[in-house]
């Protein structure tokens, strides 16, 4: 770890935005979900209905986790089920963040070639984002009154993070590069996640073999135990501890997994859409597959929600009221089609920054100095960013309508839940085409588009709650996309997004034309 | 077309840096053109203008008789450019990449692809990432040199090549000089340039400060000269950096006021004398270290 210090302090100068803004950010959020619980059911009575209620739900379970108490406290850590995804997916991204990516780009060698020992590059990373992790948990605690459910609940989401820190540290040595080391620990995090909404949905032991889990046993303000956290401990310092095994048996700048001799010449890569294809066919299908993957798993636990109200029609009813007359598989499944479509957001604004990256990373260059002109060059990209997450999309309406349709035999449900996932595509559509508009008319801000996807994220996630004006809400394109399946369907909205998507596009494309290119 | 390029009184700033300031630079169709200047001059800056990748705020540049920003496609299909920095995409292999930049530009000549490839032995079927800096050079030359063209531009392309390497990149620029192609060479390596360019212009903060064919280029440079004479001289009119030792002298003299010096001294009676031509070297680092004052 020699000159550890002075990298852990080089990642605190690189990140001292960043870094705090998302330690804060999360940590407030079981807070704001705590609020508004206490603002929505006030009364014991009301709490423990809604406990009572979503206990029963698989479909509830399955996408937050179990539920443990009916106090406001327990309310609020389960609705935390999904932050506790955002902590892993950030901790992933930090570590390969400083790790992999540094390695990439030939930074590491640079210091690797000083006094600094074979583990501090490493070692530093891991460092600051557990540290980072613990804060956050400390944070999450105190704006919650610093209770011993509070501080728990800090630590388990903590922990959660500290764990995925290790995965993406493990698969930053696995591969040569940061896009399939991002790839391949988003892909565990995936599995962990489904593995553990299987095993609640079902009410097996299956989610013991899932990490996320474990920081959900924890049940903080209920029945309080740090047991859970020990094995969270204990397969994080298994993580770290097999990166640096890994790390110190490889080459600087190599991987563990072998890379393969390419072909000699090329036939097929004839122009920008080509070139286009070859470097997005990655993201397309990766996206499309989890996508399938999450409609196949949700649509099966969907139905179980049906089941849970036959005996019970009063309740039925009451939940039937709070989704605004719908079914509540319906329900269900249109929340989960609300956050396929922030992923669907999130694909079409990392294909639209591949531009940004190929400029940035001097590859645009010489493809621009041949006869290829620049908007060519750019909507070989921009199709993939604008039609990929309809694709997606696509995808998670089949893998719905085929579980939940061969459950309720009804096969009519697969069109109807691709409609209602492709119904997704315009807001999504918008992201895309503001990433667009970034990268042609300010570029050095193109990843600002991320901000402003996590803008719309947590309108969506607590802007209801606090009761935000109407007027803010709208500025998030998600606001405006149907409720579906179930709701009603206004076109205006759909072709408002669609065509607000377009002038963007164009608008970015516009500005790529006349700008310098490599600024 | 006489003039390849044709660039005048040429500005670009960047905030508030100003990278060009007025620059000036003709190409003669034909020739081999040295492009020199030290670092951050504004040779790429200057270069991704004719490509245009930037545009200038003001003045002119003409390419190949058209205008670089506007006529852009079109013209890039008559001319090949190397980066100094070439990067690849990680997971394509080499001859992927040559054959993908030939097929945008136009064409590829299949032939000249594998001789070329031989020549600089190059393994095509590496992956982008698995290339030495000297290697993905090597792939963006093949690139270029392989592509039926009228004009190269190459900015410092031999950076990373090994001296083997090195004289089978001179070789491949006198064969295309040979065939009629114009070259816009930017280097640092003077014994490359003194090797291979017709003409040369030094830039140095935007500015164009010299241009001409080496022979030229001498002869603003000054000749050290040392000398024992018959009765000693403590003053000799029009010389630099004079040293009287008794009867000995030393001092520089500018080239052109080389014979007016010599007069001078034999009126002196000149008992031994030895004179140091000028070196493209001492030229180019007079101008270079103007940068820095």
């Amino acid at each position: 770890m020699t000159g550890g210090w002075h990298l852990v302090r080089l990642i605190l100068r690189r990140d001292r935005v960043l870094l705090p803004l998302w330690v804060l950010i999360l940590a407030a959020l079981p807070a704001v979900y705590a609020a508004s619980f206490a603002e929505l059911t006030p009364t014991e009575e009301s709490r423990a209905l809604y406990a009572q209620t979503t206990a029963g739900i698989p479909s509830i379970e399955a996408m937050l986790g179990p539920i443990y108490g009916s106090s406001v406290g327990a309310l609020a850590t389960q609705r935390a089920g999904l932050t506790l995804l955002i902590v892993a997916l950030i901790n992933v991204l930090v570590v390969i963040r400083h790790t992999r990516t540094e390695e990439d780009a030939g930074r590491r060698e640079l210091v690797a070639a000083t006094v600094v020992g074979r583990h501090a590059p490493l070692g530093a990373a891991l460092l600051v984002v557990i540290a980072a992790d613990l804060v956050m948990g400390l944070l999450t605690a105190a704006f919650m009154g610093f209770t011993s459910g509070a501080l728990l609940l800090g630590m388990s989401l903590a922990f959660a993070g500290i764990v995925f820190a290790g995965v993406g540290a493990v698969a930053a040595q696995l591969t040569e590069n940061a896009g399939p080391a991002r790839g391949l620990a988003l892909a565990v995090l995936g599995l962990a996640y489904l593995i553990r909404a299987a095993g609640d949905a079902t009410g097996s032991n299956l989610s013991w073999a899932s990490p996320l889990a474990w920081s959900q046993y924890t049940q903080p303000f209920a029945d309080e135990t740090w047991l859970p956290l020990l094995a969270s401990l204990g397969l994080a310092a298994l993580l770290a501890g097999l990166a640096g095994w890994l790390s110190v048996r490889r080459d600087v700048g190599g991987g563990m997994l072998p890379t393969r001799l390419g072909p000699a010449g090329s036939t097929s890569l004839t122009g920008p859409f080509a070139l286009a294809w070859r470097l997005q066919r990655g993201l397309l299908i990766g996206w499309s597959a989890g996508f399938l993957v999450f409609g196949l798993a949700f649509g099966g636990a969907a139905s179980g929600a049906a089941e849970a109200f036959t005996g019970n029609p009063e309740l039925a009813e009451l939940f039937a009221r709070l989704g605004g007359g719908l079914s509540l598989t319906d329900t269900f499944i249109a929340t989960l089609l609300g956050i396929a479509a922030i992923a669907a957001a999130a694909y079409g604004i990392q294909a639209a920054l591949r531009m940004r990256s190929e400029e940035s990373t001097m590859r645009a260059e010489p493809v621009l100095a041949t006869a290829t002109a620049r908007v060519p060059w750019a909507l070989g990209h921009v199709v993939f960013a604008v039609i990929g997450p309809v694709v997606a999309l696509f995808m998670i309406g089949v893998g719905l309508g085929l579980t939940y349709g061969a459950d309720v035999g009804d096969m009519g449900q697969i069109p109807r839940l691709i409609g209602a996932a492709l119904a997704q595509a315009p807001a999504a559509a918008t992201l895309t085409g503001l990433t667009v508009a970034l990268f042609g008319l300010l570029p050095r801000l193109s990843a600002v588009a991320w901000g402003i996807l996590a803008i719309c994220l947590l309108l969506g996630q607590i802007g209801a709650l606090l009761q935000l004006s109407e007027v803010v809400l709208d500025l998030s394109p998600f606001t405006h996309t149907p409720h579906l399946p179930g709701g009603e369907v206004t076109a205006l909205p759909l072709v408002v997004l669609a065509v607000v998507a377009v002038a963007l596009t164009a608008a970015g494309l516009w500005g790529f034309r006349r700008r310098d290119v490599g600024v | 077309m006489e003039n390849a390029i044709l660039v005048s009184g040429l500005h670009k700033t960047f905030g508030r840096t100003h990278a060009l300031n007025g620059l000036d630079l003709t190409v003669r169709t034909g020739e081999v053109h040295g492009f020199l200047g030290p670092n951050g001059s504004g040779k790429s800056t200057t270069i991704r203008v004719l490509l245009g990748l930037l545009r200038a705020d003001s003045g002119s540049a003409r390419l190949l008789g058209g205008d670089p920003w506007k006529d852009a496609t079109a013209l890039h299909r008559r001319l090949a450019y190397v980066p100094g920095d070439v990067t690849l995409w990680p997971n394509l292999s080499g001859g992927e990449v040559i054959d993908l930049l030939g097929r945008l530009r136009g064409g590829l000549n299949p032939k000249r692809r594998a001789e070329l490839l031989e020549r600089f032995d190059l393994d095509p079927r590496k992956k982008g990432r698995a290339y030495s800096k000297g290697n993905r050079q090597k792939v963006a030359l093949v690139a270029a040199l392989a592509s039926d063209v009228e004009l190269l531009i190459l900015d410092e392309p031999t950076s990373g090549l090994d001296p083997l390497m090195e004289e089978v990149f001179r070789e491949c620029i006198v064969e295309e000089k040979q065939s009629g192609r114009t070259v816009l060479l930017s280097s640092h390596i003077l014994a490359e340039v003194e090797q291979l360019c017709d003409r040369v212009s030094i830039i140095r903060s935007g500015q164009t400060v010299e241009t001409g064919t080496l022979t030229d280029l001498r002869h603003l440079t000054r000749t050290s000269i040392s000398a024992d004479l018959a009765t000693p001289l403590t003053s000799i009119p029009g010389v630099y950096d004079l040293v009287v030792d008794g009867t000995r002298v030393r001092f520089e003299v500018d080239t052109d006021r080389l014979d007016e010096t010599l007069k001078h001294l034999t009126t002196a009676g000149v008992r031994g004398l030895t004179s140091q031509p000028p070196t493209l070297e001492e030229l180019f680092m007079r101008h270079y270290q103007g940068a820095a004052s």
